[in-house]
């Protein structure tokens, strides 16, 4: 991660661009998992969406904390969680990251930030908001970062949480990831108005930017967490990403609410780690069997902690109990 | 029978227990807060934080926006960031409002992050009818909230007795919902230590000794159960009288041994009667005691109805002495 004072050098980019290449391959093997039956459950992939949490978790502390959603596996890796404890997890077994017992939906780390991923919409924005009061409280220096897919802006409680951020100025970025769709129903038939000028009205610093170029993402996350650590008080991303595959796992005949080309598109035109693979090309920073190599890592990466989570035991029964309290 | 030791000629009200509860603990551990509407300056609607802001300041007693559910999120997030936050939810009928926090949020972070994650916070808010406040000022809904694993809840019906749960409730590592009666603020008066003590979450107390019937009661219900068992010894049935303190964790053990060794068994709670916690404490007494018991358990709660603004109807609504020792006579044949 880049400290916020810095440029990023071109190892930088091509480390953003191995994040992004590990969250992609961990996604595809997710719903291959799936459509082999061999994950209970569905998730939702982030697919398409990389270069937001890239982007942004590199702009962070390794101390600094995040809240994500039920589409929160590529916010996790971001923040630095290991790939095998996350499969684990969302295959139910004993050394997962919750022990087995929070699944897709709920991967928490705390050793790297991360306060956890929420399957309530918009249900995490009031712990973010609460994690960056403590922050400014306890004068440690950290900022929050919650994210939240537009859908989240149906939510009150945000509405709630952002008007105290920007009276208390607390250090927390509120994340929009924009992409289109409130699970099966385009935003444009669920939010009126304009979805920057609704934190706006709290007085908040918004800023907006291309979702699919991660160096656009970071720079602008750069400028507003160095802003937050400053005791400059909150801000608001909206990010425009896309979704390149369903709702869920299981949200493969979507014609009735997208067109193929549609997304066909996206795919084509806006992916995020071919634009960033085009640039460091052009940039001399890269060239194609360099890329091809890291993708290629990835792939085995992920492959390999695959099969060892395949391998590893569920829960012991009497795990059922354990945790209800602390 | 829990009663304050030699040092406590001081009395209290059930307010300014409260009140001295959390003073101390703000000032024995600096990241306490607490944060509500109108809690600062105006000392909550009740008065009952009257002097606080005084002694710690706005960072530490925070005026909130009207945003309940807004406060309690940002409550689970500092708790869960290293702080020890005090969330004021003025009335209990609010909790509407703060469910999610409440439900899916704060009781199963632990759990659901496999223990790696806690929440230490507590939530006080009212109960109570009796106040002339009608349907959305009145309810008694600590029953939601008992039902939710993950939440702790305390219902505290003395001075005493609430300034050592609250001191507990405050230390305990998990969200902690405390309840307290609003009619009990200024009007229940009761001897209280000014040393630091803390009452153990899951405790029961009971609160008078007696040999034919079971009075189990919670909250201010107590006083009632209280004020029945004197009228009852007079009529020549020797009432116990037991107040669990806490919902959850519950102390079934105390509970049942009363049962068993009475043989008959009746609870008060305030809260609706149906699928409420009279249900909960009346199965408790019925499973555990059964053999010992000479007639069914039965229970009074609050009518099954909205709260009605009109004193003439409002006080049909809530429980009373007069139906505790009606029905307690009629257990024990003396009708």
């Amino acid at each position: 991660m880049t400290p916020e004072t810095e440029m990023p050098s071109g190892e930088d980019w091509l480390h953003m661009y191995q994040q992004m290449a590990r969250i992609r391959a961990f996604e595809e093997h997710v719903n291959d998992l799936y459509q082999r039956a061999l994950m209970p459950g569905l998730a939702h992939l982030y697919i398409g969406e990389e270069a937001v949490a890239v982007g942004v978790c590199e702009a962070l502390r390794h101390d600094d904390y995040i809240t994500s959603t039920h589409r929160g596996h590529g916010h996790c890796l971001a923040k630095g969680a290991e790939v095998e404890r996350m499969f684990c997890e969302l295959l139910g077994r004993a050394p997962g990251y919750c022990r087995g017992k929070g699944g897709s939906m709920h991967i928490a780390d705390p050793e790297t930030g991360n306060l956890g991923a929420n399957a309530i919409v918009g249900g995490s924005a009031g712990i973010a908001t609460g994690a960056a009061f403590a922050n400014q409280r306890l004068s440690n220096g950290r900022v929050a970062v919650c994210f939240f897919g537009e859908g989240a802006l149906g939510q009150g409680l945000l509405y709630e949480v952002m008007n105290m951020a920007q009276l208390w100025k607390l250090p927390v970025i509120y994340v929009c990831e924009n992409n289109l769709y409130n699970e099966y129903t385009h935003h444009t038939e669920t939010t009126a108005g304009d979805m920057r000028g609704r934190a706006a009205a709290f007085g908040l610093l918004t800023d907006e930017v291309d979702g699919q170029n991660v160096r656009a993402v970071f720079a602008t996350a750069q400028r507003l967490v160095a802003r937050a650590r400053a005791g400059e008080g909150p801000a608001f991303l909206l990010c425009h990403t896309y979704r390149y595959l369903g709702h869920h796992v299981g949200d493969v005949n979507r014609a009735y609410y997208r067109s193929a080309d549609e997304e066909k598109q996206w795919k084509t035109t806006r992916d995020p780690l071919a634009l960033l693979a085009d640039w460091l090309r052009g940039q001399l920073l890269a060239d194609p069997p360099l890329l091809e190599r890291i993708v290629a890592e990835a792939q085995s990466e992920i492959a390999t902690a695959v099969a060892a989570a395949l391998k590893a035991p569920f829960p012991e029964p009497d795990e059922v109990n354990q945790h209800v309290y602390a | 029978m829990s009663t304050p030791s030699a040092d406590s000629a001081r009395e209290l009200t059930f307010g300014e227990a409260i009140r001295e509860a959390l003073a101390e603990e703000l000032r024995r551990d600096p990241r306490v807060f607490m944060i509500g509407e109108d809690i600062a300056e105006a000392g909550t609607t009740f008065k009952v934080l009257n002097g606080l802001v005084e002694e710690f300041g706005p960072q530490r007693i925070l005026d909130s926006p009207i945003s309940e559910a807004g406060i309690t999120g940002l409550g689970v997030g500092a708790a869960m960031a290293g702080l020890r936050p005090v969330v004021d939810i003025m009335f209990g009928d609010f909790v509407g409002l703060i469910m999610d926090q409440m439900v899916n949020q704060a009781a199963k972070i632990h759990y659901m992050s496999g223990g790696k994650l806690k929440v230490p916070m507590v939530l006080r808010t009212t109960m109570g009818a009796g106040r002339r406040s009608a349907a959305q000022h009145s309810q008694s809904l600590h029953a939601w909230l008992s039902h939710i694993p993950g939440l702790k809840v305390v219902v505290p019906s003395t001075p005493y007795d609430a300034k050592g749960l609250m001191k507990s409730a405050i230390r305990d590592d998990n969200p902690v919902v405390v309840f307290e009666d609003k009619m009990m603020y200024r009007t229940v008066k009761g001897p209280v230590p000014e040393s630091d003590y803390a009452i153990p979450l899951g405790v029961a107390d009971v609160k008078r000794v007696g040999e034919d019937i079971t009075l189990v009661a919670t909250s201010r219900m107590v006083h009632v159960a209280l004020e029945a068992a004197q009228h009852l010894a007079e009529a020549g049935v020797s009432a116990e009288v037991v107040d669990p303190r806490t919902l959850t964790p519950l102390d079934t053990v105390t509970l049942i041994n009363s049962a068993k060794k009475t043989s008959r068994a009746m609870v008060i709670d305030e809260g609706y009667e149906k699928y409420g916690v009279t249900a909960e404490l009346a199965t408790v007494l019925a499973e555990g005691a059964f053999y010992d018991l000479d007639a069914p358990v039965r229970r009074l709660g609050a009518m099954q109805v909205p709260i009605p603004f009109s004193p003439a109807l409002e006080d049909l609504t809530i429980p009373n002495v007069q139906q505790v020792c009606a029905l307690a006579r009629t257990l024990c044949g003396k009708a």
